[in-house]
């Protein structure tokens, strides 16, 4: 079986992961009309190399990043989200302004 | 043809046929040019020079004819689908099939066998019965049965309560078929060449030509191609054919993997799925099992094959057919599947003017190859979506209003 490197877990079969799709910048979702934000949420790069995405240990419900060679499917990097992701993300709550147009 | 079949069949000599027309220079312009050469595209390709007399259409096909899904599919045919766009969609389909061979002059082998979707949970009870509710209001023949019923029409299959999962009921639908997935191919092409349409096979599109946000051409490795309009039906490829036209789609490209076993005597009329499982099985014409799974478990534009769908797909099949233990496997291969976010194909206009778009075929392409003909030929002459693609169009997913496709192959219930 194929072995995947957790970045908690050490390696481990590729049964145990799931595969979460692309990194992608979130738009600001107060700010971002819905047309992006519905092109984030569906659109795809789907990009044939190198590409930079989620993963998720079941077992132990861990999230990271791998960049992975979609063409070879050779996994080159795992590594905690972290080194992505380095400040919180605030969800503050959207202006009402849909519930006023109603 | 009766009396031709009985003169050929007299003859000392058995002359093969030329289906299409040897290769020749590209032209430097054509009225249509349609990216990829595989079922869908051939079938546009006949519709438009049979029904709208535009015969001035180039294929480029990057490889060779209908060897990419087309190819690599499992060959079944059905249209017992859950929504009521999918259900209409894929019964037009079905319907086309079934007087194929004769509008084509060319046997597809086309054998209705009963399709069984068997329920092992009490949600895959309520989502079968769901799916036939929906199937009879469109005319659709479809209905859920229980064991006894499932006993008496596909006796080899194992009742037994003392297995993982025991069959609780199944989802019958007797319109349910296989065919030749290589002759649907070979007999549009046949059909659309004599009508004048050009097939080039091993010739890639590399860059997509617009200007003022229209459409003017295509180059390829054997030159550039002009064209009035463009079609792209390249599953497996689509996002990157798409990149080049200058816009995203929501696809994921996932390999889908399939096999044959050695060929034996017919002992299963009818089609076996489990969306639980993730089992599809039927005997082909030649006595061989053809077998399939679900989707890999994550995205590659490979074909390459993995141990785990063997064990996973067997190991279910086992449980469903036990005496098939010393079955030996003969061929298997995976071809790439377009996975949308709702199952349902992206169909129709671009934001490229003139330019048009077949794909999102995930596990549901080879069923839908002649209603895709018949209405992406519609699109392509009139510049307007088909009715029955409407709802499949790429603005969907802009405006929310996917198409939830849950009866199709790859979903579980």
């Amino acid at each position: 079986m194929k072995i995947m490197n957790c970045p908690l877990n050490g390696p481990r079969n590729i049964s145990e992961f799931i595969w979460g799709g692309e990194v992608k910048p979130m738009p600001d979702p107060a700010r971002v009309s819905d047309r992006e934000w519905a092109e984030y949420v569906h659109i795809e790069n789907n990009t044939a190399g190198v590409v930079r995405e989620w993963w998720c240990h079941v077992p132990t419900s861990f999230w990271f990043i791998a960049e992975r060679n979609t063409v070879t499917d050779e996994i080159l990097r795992t590594y905690p989200a972290g080194e992505v992701f380095k400040s919180r993300v605030e969800f503050t709550a959207a202006p009402k302004a849909n519930e006023e147009k109603k | 043809m009766p009396f031709g079949l009985l003169k050929y069949g007299l003859r000392k000599t058995y002359p093969a046929e030329r289906h299409f027309p040897l290769a020749r220079d590209l032209k430097p312009s054509y009225d249509v040019v349609i990216i990829g050469g595989g079922g869908h595209a051939l079938a546009t390709a006949y519709y438009l020079s049979r029904d709208y007399g535009i015969t001035d259409v180039a294929i480029l096909e990057k490889g060779y004819l209908a060897g990419g899904n087309t190819a690599r599919n499992t060959a079944i045919i059905r249209s017992n689908y859950l929504t009521p766009e999918g259900v209409k969609f894929y019964d037009t389909s079905v319907k086309l099939y079934q007087e194929l061979s004769q509008d084509l002059d060319y046997n597809i082998l086309y054998s209705e066998r009963g399709h069984f979707t068997l329920a092992h949970t009490d949600a895959a009870i309520r989502t079968s019965r769901w799916r036939a509710e929906v199937n009879k209001h469109l005319g659709v023949n479809s209905e859920l049965i229980g064991p006894e019923e499932i006993h008496r029409i596909c006796p080899v299959l194992n009742m037994s309560e003392d297995v993982r999962y025991p069959i609780l009921g199944a989802l019958y639908h007797p319109p349910g078929s296989i065919a030749r997935h290589d002759a649907v191919a070979w007999g549009y092409g046949r059909g659309a060449a004599r009508r004048g349409v050009e097939i080039h096979q091993l010739t890639e599109v590399t860059e997509i030509l617009q200007e003022g946000g229209k459409v003017k051409g295509v180059v390829t490795n054997r030159g550039t191609v002009y064209a009035n309009k463009v079609l792209q039906a390249t599953a497996g490829s689509s996002s990157l054919v798409a990149k080049m036209a200058g816009f995203r789609l929501p696809i994921r490209t996932i390999p889908l993997q399939a096999c044959v076993s050695l060929p034996v005597k017919p002992f299963l009329d009818q089609i076996i799925v489990s969306g639980s499982l993730h089992v599809y099985i039927s005997q082909s014409s030649r006595g061989e099992l053809v077998m399939g799974g679900s989707t890999d478990p994550y995205g590659v534009y490979s074909t390459r094959s993995t141990l785990d769908f063997k064990e996973g797909l067997l190991g279910h099949m086992l449980e469903l057919l036990p005496f098939l233990g010393e079955m030996k496997l003969n061929r298997q291969w995976a071809g790439m599947a377009d996975m949308t976010p709702d199952f349902s194909p992206v169909m129709g206009l671009t934001p490229l003017e003139n330019y048009y778009i077949d794909s999102g075929w995930g596990t549901w392409g080879f069923k839908a190859t002649p209603v895709c003909g018949l209405t992406m030929s519609y699109t392509v002459a009139n510049n307007k979506p088909h009715e029955l693609i409407e709802p499949f169009r790429l603005s969907r997913f802009e405006e929310m209003k996917q198409v939830g496709e849950k009866g199709a192959a790859s979903v579980g219930h």
